[in-house]
This record gives structure tokens, C-alpha cells and sequence, in this order.
């Protein structure tokens, strides 16, 4: 590596790690924007880098919602019983329930929603183009209808986990971390895997899924993997997500079709299709922007939000980084004429 | 010589109109099979049929001696069976050399093997097939921006690097310079013999097909006209009559 | 579970009951035709895949279901309806549909994606999120015993639906724009060769598209009920027919969409009315399984 490219990721290293400290009454905001930005990269892994769009991952945060409070639940109690009593009966966590339950149950989240993308995915990657969207939407809602009928798991008020048995700030400041391990490990993994020849045949079936089809690449093997390493993470960072909030409910928080789902590719298109930073710049300044304007709409929000997702697709559709690479191609790698090919390698 | 593509009685229509009629044809192991014909005659159906873009009506066709009519492309392709389009499909986003990294033999390789970034060997087979088909000093310019001849022969070079045991090829000069068809004629052959790839050709090009195959197929209306060698078909009053007389 | 199995029980018991599930479904399946019909149109026309169409209907039922707030007939909603989403679509079209019509289909699909919440949550800010109907004060027949009844309301409701599909047919077989509308579905650029404004015919069909959903709208709202965030199933139920259907095939739009309200009626009646929505989107998940399987056989896939 070159020495400013140690030097830039040392700087955001080093900002991740004193942020939480530095802005204390932000700790949950920033969280929150962790969560944007793990959601984006994820839905850009297939949206952006295999040309999958699925409307349908919040699918996997829901479930990855509902693993982690189950598997942390059933390890002191029976699930059924606990839901049933929702709100008067009297259980009790201790410590090492607790975090045993957030271990597992946050991992089983990954893990499980890594097996549903592969079960899903063996139907939906069969269609293509604005099928696959309208499917995996199709898929998104009717989890979040059928999850909120089954009264196994609290059915339509949903279900609630013990409170973190530390003092607030320092749950606070676990959940940022969380978060920001789990962004962080995703980065690094995604800058890898881009480099392999997975990425380059994910890309090939972007741009070419007949032509990659026909020089015999495993297309629904590289499509169904793709699915599952971009599940885990949402599997994860919704098991995360599980713990931080407490108390979710099926349609509204944890199967949020209309929120989180369409925000994080609301995110990538702002930042960028396709590339590894657009969805990280796009999650920022989509959060930045929601949390500024917010409390200025008064209760206009969700139709401010309907149309700026209608004026990023019509008008800024390449978004940040489609942009720069339109203006500046040579950042990109991009040659566009035969001296300067002989002049690099 | 032992055959690669057996093709017995396929038949294939589109709605009313008969595309293929019991068309029998083989390919021999290792050897520059043509196929020739007037337009709609039917050889790219053929070629569609045999690759697995369509179901076929009936008959069989065999690749390696296995019954592949009913495979879908990729399994075909997986096979070692690839074709080119008559229209080219490049990856015209990416520069010469990615294309050819995509285009390594997927079949050969574990699925472990994916996580793996490209080895130098990888690379200098990509560069010498690059120089094999003459593009060496445009492989890094975007693949998209390439003349439409050029991309033609990054497609071949695409198909080699894949290492095929059979290769469809779908009019390989058309819209290519006639100044360079000599040399592509020359690679053709190249490849036959020096990488021991078996080739099917559809070609219009007489001159072309003539310097090449070993054995012609001709098509005409949807059904087999005639076969036979070179010299056979040339001198076959049919075939020159499905030529000329044709409208 | 055991309600489910008592609710098939009472199916096999008093098959008179099928027939009445079955007579609910058709006739609110008509009205589905109708919004698919529409949507058909645009998807064929202009290649626009478009999630708001549940909406149009929708907002159309609450033009109605407004006017008659004011005191006036409710029957003179569905013109009304009809126009007022006349001019909505157009509006729409010419910001947001014609800009997105030459982009790739994920674009268009996103955008009235957008426009769906949009005018969701407008709808909700600004007639609450009640569930809402129009009462018609006809009386309702009934048959056998009284186990089967048929509001007389939905008889009429089903007949205005079949006069508007009727004129809508009409128009499209004999008018000149009619015609253009199908020239430019087939072929665009030929089309534009010829001389025909093809963007006029976009601006044209989707206007009348929205048109039909809010005139479908004003008569749902008077057979059955609406509310803001019901817009979804409505598209759902849309891209459910018209995949089941395939684009340009009238009868095959109508068929499906009667068999889909059935359908639903069945559901709703064996797993609960909770069940609405998830029944509709599994219907939606099985005919793309069904089309899946069926272009598997061709060897392509659904795109």
C-alpha cells in the first residue's frame, strides 16, 4: 500500500474509534448511520455490482430482528410462553444470559438469513430485471404479513428483549461499536472480494448475464453466494439492531419495507451504483439530510422522503460518484486513449 | 477421427414457419466443420439449437456423446461447448484484458478458486492470446470503444481463452476488413491445430470457408442441401443454384 | 390451525357457499381487471413498470368518496374520478415518467416506486388513515335462503366497470389515437418514422391509465372499502394479473382478474381477513414461479 492510502484509512480508523467520545450525545444518531451505511453496502453487492435489484432485502434485517431475539429468549425460556406474557409476566436475564444471547443470537441472525437468501434465492434469481425487483418486494411484504400473524413470536405487537444490564452510556457506546466493528469488517471484506475473481464474474453477469451464461460461468452459483454474504451482514446488523431498540414490531420496525428497504438504495443511488465508496457517501448524506430536515417538515417527512427518492432517480441517477467518474475517468482507471495504455505496466 | 457434435433429425419452428427440417449433420473431433447458406436458411437457428437458446421440436443432438438438447446454456458451456454471436457480446464497460480474465474456463475451476485474484499466468495467457489475435496494444482501452471488427476478434480471443473442446463460430469475417480476413483465416486455423480446438463455422464468405473446412454443410430453406468436401460443394450444381437462384 | 381446518370443513358443507365466495370475488375482480388493464397499457405501450398504480386507484376513491362528503351524488364520482386522475396523471407523466421512459427498467420502476409512497403518505396527511366507503342505500337481493345476497351496489358497480373496459376497447380498436397507441407498442421508432408523436401517445396512455384506476377507484370505494396505505396490494394484485395474463392479452387480463378476486375471497374466507395482503403477495410469488417454471421449459428465463 502506499503511504497517504495507510495515511487516509488511518484518519477514518482513528475518527470511527474517537467519535463516540467526541460527540457523546450523537453515539445512537451515529449508530443509526452505521446502520445506513452496512445496508447500503450490502444492497450494493447485488444492486450495484451484480445488477440485481432487489427491493426485498429488508427481508433479512427483519429476520435477522427476529433470530436474535428468539435464539437469546429460548436459551433461558420457552419462546411461547415469553411472547404470551407480553408485558406483565416477570423474566428476568442475568448477565451472562444476556451476552451469550447477543453472541449467538446476533451471529445466528447472519447465519440464518444467509440460508434464507440461498432458499429465496434459488426462486427469485430466476427472474430477471424488474421481475426480480417486484419479486423480492412481493417476497419483503409477505414476511412481514406472515410474521405479523404468527403469535408464536408476538404476532402484530411484536416482541421485546431484556434491556442492557449495564448503564445506558456504556450501551450506547457497545451498540456504536457493534455497528461500527460489523461496517468496518464489511468494508474490508467487500474491498477484497472485489479484487477476486468473484468480483469480476459478478460484474460480468452485470453486464452480460447471457454472455457470461454462455462462457460457462456458474451464474446461479456466484448470484446465490453474492445473496447470502450480503444477508449475513444485514442478518447481523439487524440482531444488532434487535438489542439496541428493545421492543420491535413486526411491520413497522423490523420488516420496514417502506423505510430502511427502499432507503438503502435510495443510499447507493445517491452515492453511486457499483462502486465500494458511493454507497458510503450516499448513507451519509442521505442520513445528514434526514436528521437536518426532519423536524422541519412537520409530519410532511415521509412525502419529502417520497419525492426525493423520485428526484435521485429521475435526476441524479449515477449519483456522487457516477458523477466523478463521468468528469474525471482517469481516477477511475479508465483509459481512454492508446499513449497512456503504453505508458502504465 | 471420432465425432464431437452428433445433430440427428431436428426439427424446429417458429409458429408456422419451418426454421430447421430434419437436419443430420457431425462434427469431427478436431477438425473445421462449415456450415453454409443462403440468409434464413436456417444455420443460426441451428447454432441456437445446438448451444441450448431454444427447445428443439424434435431429434437429438449429442455433444461428446451425451444428449445435450435439453441443457440450458450454461450447462452446455460447461460442457466445453461455446459459441460467438453474430452480433458481438463484449463486455464493453471493461478494457481487453478484464474480458479476457473473465473468460477463463469457469468450468475448470474449483469454487474456491473465486476467491482467488488472478494468478501471472493468468495474465500473461491473456496478453499472448491478446497478441495472438493482434490486439496486444489496445488491451487496456474499454472494450465498448473498439471497432466492431476489433471486438470481433476480442470475442474470439474471449472464446480461446476459455479453452474450449468445440467452438460455435457465428460468420467470424462478417463486417471485418477484407484486408485483415487473411490473417484471420490464418488464426482460425491456428487455432485449430495449434490448441486442438474442433471449430464450426457459419460462414457467407466462400472464399473463406473453402480455405478452411474439411467438410461443408449447406443449407437451404430450412433443410440440408448438401455435404461434402470443399471441392464437392463448390462444383455442386444445387448449391449454386440455392445461390444464385435464391431471390 | 384448527380454525382453518374448521373453515375448509364449512366449504365442503354448504357448497352454496363457494358459490357466494365466488360471485364476491368476480365482482370485485372486475375492478382488478380494470387497474392491470391499465397497467398493461402503460407496461406495453412504454415499457414503464409502474408500482402506483394501486395508488391512482386509490386516490380515485377518495375523489368519490370526498364528493360525496360535499353532499353530492356518488355515482357522479366515477366521471369525476375519472378526469381529476386524468389530469394527475398527465402531471405526473410530463415530471417524472417522461424523464425515466429511455432509462433502464430498474429507473422507472424505482420512480413510481417513489411516487406510490408519495402519494401515500399525501393521501394519509390529508384524509387520515381510516378505512373509508360510500354507502349506496340500495337494497340487496338475495338467493337461496338468504345465504347468498348480492348488494344491488355491486351490481352496478360491476356494470359500470364493463361499460368503462368496453368504452376503453372501443377506443383503442377505432380511433385514430387509439391506433397509435398500438402502433407505437409494437414498434416506437417505426412509429415515429410514420409520423406519430410518440410522445404525445405516452403522455396520452398514461393519462388514461391513471384515468381508469381512479375511475376503478370511485367504484371500489362504493362496493367495498379504501384506505392511504392500501395502494400497494392494489399494484400487487396489477402486476399479479397481468404476469399471469401476459401484456396484450384482453381476455386472458379479464380472466385472470376475476380468478384473482376469487381467488383472494377464498383465502380470506380459510386463513382470516388478516391474511389479505400476504395472500395477495403469495399469489404474486406463485404466478412468477408458474411463468418461471413454464420459460424454464423453453430454456430462457423470465425477464
Amino acid at each position: 500500500m502506499k503511504k497517504n492510502t495507510v495515511i487516509f484509512y488511518g484518519l477514518i480508523l482513528a475518527f470511527i474509534i474517537v467519535a463516540p467520545f467526541i460527540f457523546p450525545d450523537f453515539r445512537t444518531q451515529l449508530a443509526a448511520l452505521w446502520l445506513m451505511i452496512i445496508v447500503a453496502m450490502t444492497w450494493d453487492m447485488t444492486g450495484g455490482q451484480m445488477g440485481y435489484n432487489s427491493l426485498g432485502n429488508i427481508v433479512f434485517y427483519g429476520t435477522g430482528m427476529y433470530v436474535a431475539a428468539v435464539v437469546t429468549i429460548a436459551l433461558a425460556y420457552d419462546v411461547g410462553a415469553y411472547t404470551n406474557a407480553f408485558g406483565g409476566g416477570v423474566y428476568k436475564f442475568t448477565d451472562q444470559q444476556y451476552f451469550l444471547g447477543m453472541l449467538l443470537g446476533i451471529l445466528g441472525a447472519g447465519v440464518f438469513c444467509s440460508i434464507i437468501a440461498v432458499v429465496i434465492g434459488f426462486v427469485t434469481f430466476g427472474l430477471r430485471g424488474p421481475y426480480f425487483a417486484i419479486g423480492t418486494l412481493g417476497v419483503a411484504i409477505a414476511a412481514g404479513e406472515l410474521v405479523s400473524n404468527w403469535e408464536w413470536v408476538g404476532g402484530g405487537q411484536g416482541i421485546a428483549l431484556p434491556v442492557y444490564p449495564g448503564d445506558l452510556d456504556t450501551g450506547k457506546v457497545l451498540f456504536y461499536f457493534l455497528f461500527a466493528v460489523t461496517g468496518v469488517v464489511l468494508f474490508i471484506f467487500l474491498k477484497w472480494l472485489y479484487s477476486t475473481r468473484f468480483g469480476a464474474a459478478i460484474n460480468a453477469i452485470r453486464d452480460d448475464e447471457e454472455k457470461a451464461e454462455a462462457m460457462g460461468i456458474h451464474t446461479l452459483r456466484y448470484k446465490l453466494t453474492t445473496w447470502a454474504m450480503s444477508a449475513f451482514f444485514v442478518g447481523v446488523v439487524g440482531g444488532i439492531s434487535a438489542f439496541q431498540l428493545i421492543h420491535f414490531e413486526p411491520l413497522e420496525t423490523a420488516y420496514q419495507t417502506i423505510n430502511l428497504g427502499i432507503f438503502m438504495v435510495v443510499c447507493v443511488l445517491l452515492g453511486g451504483k457499483g462502486t465500494l465508496w458511493g454507497p458510503i457517501i450516499g448513507a451519509i448524506l442521505f442520513h445528514v439530510f434526514k436528521e437536518v430536515t426532519w423536524n422541519y417538515f412537520l409530519g410532511w417527512q415521509w412525502v419529502a422522503l417520497g419525492a426525493l427518492i423520485v428526484v435521485t432517480v429521475v435526476y441524479f441517477q449515477d449519483g456522487v460518484m457516477g458523477y466523478l467518474a463521468h468528469r474525471k475517468p482517469e481516477w477511475f482507471g479508465v483509459r481512454l486513449d492508446d499513449k497512456k495504455a503504453e505508458v502504465s505496466q | 477421427m471420432s465425432t464431437i457434435i452428433e445433430i440427428q433429425g431436428v426439427s424446429k419452428s417458429y409458429g408456422g414457419v419451418v426454421a430447421n427440417e430434419d437436419i443430420s449433420l457431425t462434427v469431427e473431433k478436431g477438425g473445421i466443420t462449415g456450415l453454409i447458406g443462403p440468409n434464413g436458411s436456417g444455420k443460426t437457428t441451428l447454432f441456437n439449437s445446438v448451444v441450448g437458446y431454444h427447445p428443439i421440436d424434435a431429434g437429438s443432438i449429442k455433444f461428446e456423446d451425451e444428449e445435450i438438447s435439453t441443457f440450458p446454456v450454461q450447462k452446455i458451456a460447461r460442457r466445453g461447448l461455446l459459441r460467438t454471436f453474430q452480433q458481438t457480446r463484449i463486455y464493453g464497460a471493461m478494457n481487453g484484458v478484464e474480458n479476457m480474465l473473465i473468460s477463463l474456463p469457469h468450468r475448470k475451476m474449483k469454487f474456491l478458486d473465486a476467491f482467488n485474484r488472478n494468478s501471472e499466468s493468468d495474465y500473461e495467457k491473456a496478453d499472448r492470446l491478446l497478441e495472438f489475435v493482434g490486439l496486444y496494444e489496445k488491451r487496456f482501452l474499454r472494450a465498448g470503444s473498439l471497432s466492431f471488427g476489433q471486438q470481433k476478434l476480442l470475442e474470439f480471443a474471449m472464446a480461446l481463452m476459455n479453452e474450449p473442446a468445440a467452438l460455435l463460430l457465428d460468420e467470424p469475417t462478417a463486417g471485418i476488413n477484407p484486408t485483415l480476413i487473411n490473417g484471420l483465416i490464418d488464426r482460425l486455423i491456428r487455432a485449430n491445430q495449434e490448441f486442438g480446438i474442433t471449430l464450426f463455422i457459419i460462414e457467407h464468405n466462400m472464399r473463406v470457408i473453402m480455405n478452411m473446412a474439411d467438410k461443408i454443410y449447406c443449407l437451404s430453406h430450412g433443410q440440408m442441401l448438401a455435404q461434402g468436401a470443399p471441392d464437392d460443394i463448390q462444383n455442386d450444381p444445387r448449391v449454386i443454384d440455392a445461390y444464385l437462384g435464391a431471390h | 390451525m384448527d380454525q382453518i381446518l374448521i373453515n375448509l370443513s364449512l366449504l365442503a358443507e354448504f357448497p352454496i357457499v363457494n358459490l357466494k365466495i365466488i360471485l364476491d370475488g368476480v365482482m370485485i375482480g372486475a375492478l382488478f381487471a380494470l387497474a392491470a388493464y391499465g397497467l398493461a397499457l402503460v407496461w406495453g405501450v412504454m415499457n414503464v413498470k409502474n408500482l402506483a398504480q394501486g395508488d391512482f386507484v386509490i386516490a380515485g376513491g377518495y375523489v368519490a368518496w370526498w364528493m360525496t362528503q360535499q353532499g353530492m351524488p356518488p355515482l357522479l364520482g366515477v366521471p369525476v374520478a375519472f378526469i381529476v386522475l386524468w389530469g394527475l396523471g398527465w402531471v405526473i407523466y410530463k415530471t417524472v415518467i417522461s424523464r425515466v421512459i429511455e432509462r433502464d427498467l430498474f429507473t422507472s420502476l424505482l420512480a413510481t416506486f417513489g411516487l406510490a409512497i408519495m402519494m401515500a403518505q399525501l393521501l394519509n396527511l390529508m384524509f387520515g388513515s381510516d378505512t373509508q366507503s360510500v354507502a349506496l342505500g340500495y337494497k340487496t337481493l338475495y338467493f337461496f335462503d338468504g345465504l347468498i345476497d348480492v348488494p344491488v351496489a355491486k351490481l352496478i358497480g360491476v356494470l359500470m366497470a364493463a361499460t368503462l373496459a368496453i368504452g376503453v376497447i372501443l377506443f383503442m380498436k377505432s380511433s385514430r389515437m387509439g391506433q397509435a397507441i398500438r402502433a407505437t407498442a409494437q414498434d416506437a421508432r417505426a412509429a415515429r418514422v410514420l409520423g406519430i408523436d410518440t410522445e404525445k401517445v405516452y403522455a396520452f396512455t398514461f393519462s388514461l391509465n391513471a384515468a381508469i384506476c381512479g375511475a376503478a377507484g370511485a367504484i371500489i370505494v362504493m362496493v367495498w372499502i379504501i384506505q392511504p396505505f392500501y395502494g400497494i396490494t392494489h399494484s400487487v394484485r396489477a402486476f399479479v394479473i397481468v404476469t399471469a395474463a401476459g401484456l396484450g392479452n384482453l381476455p386472458g387480463v379479464i380472466a385472470a382478474g376475476l380468478g384473482i378476486g376469487a381467488l383472494e375471497q377464498y383465502g380470506a374466507h380459510i386463513f382470516g381477513i388478516g391474511y389479505q395482503q400476504a395472500i395477495a403477495v403469495l399469489l404474486l410469488i406463485s404466478v412468477l414461479l408458474y411463468r418461471l417454471i413454464q420459460q424454464r421449459r423453453l430454456r430462457q428465463s423470465l425477464q
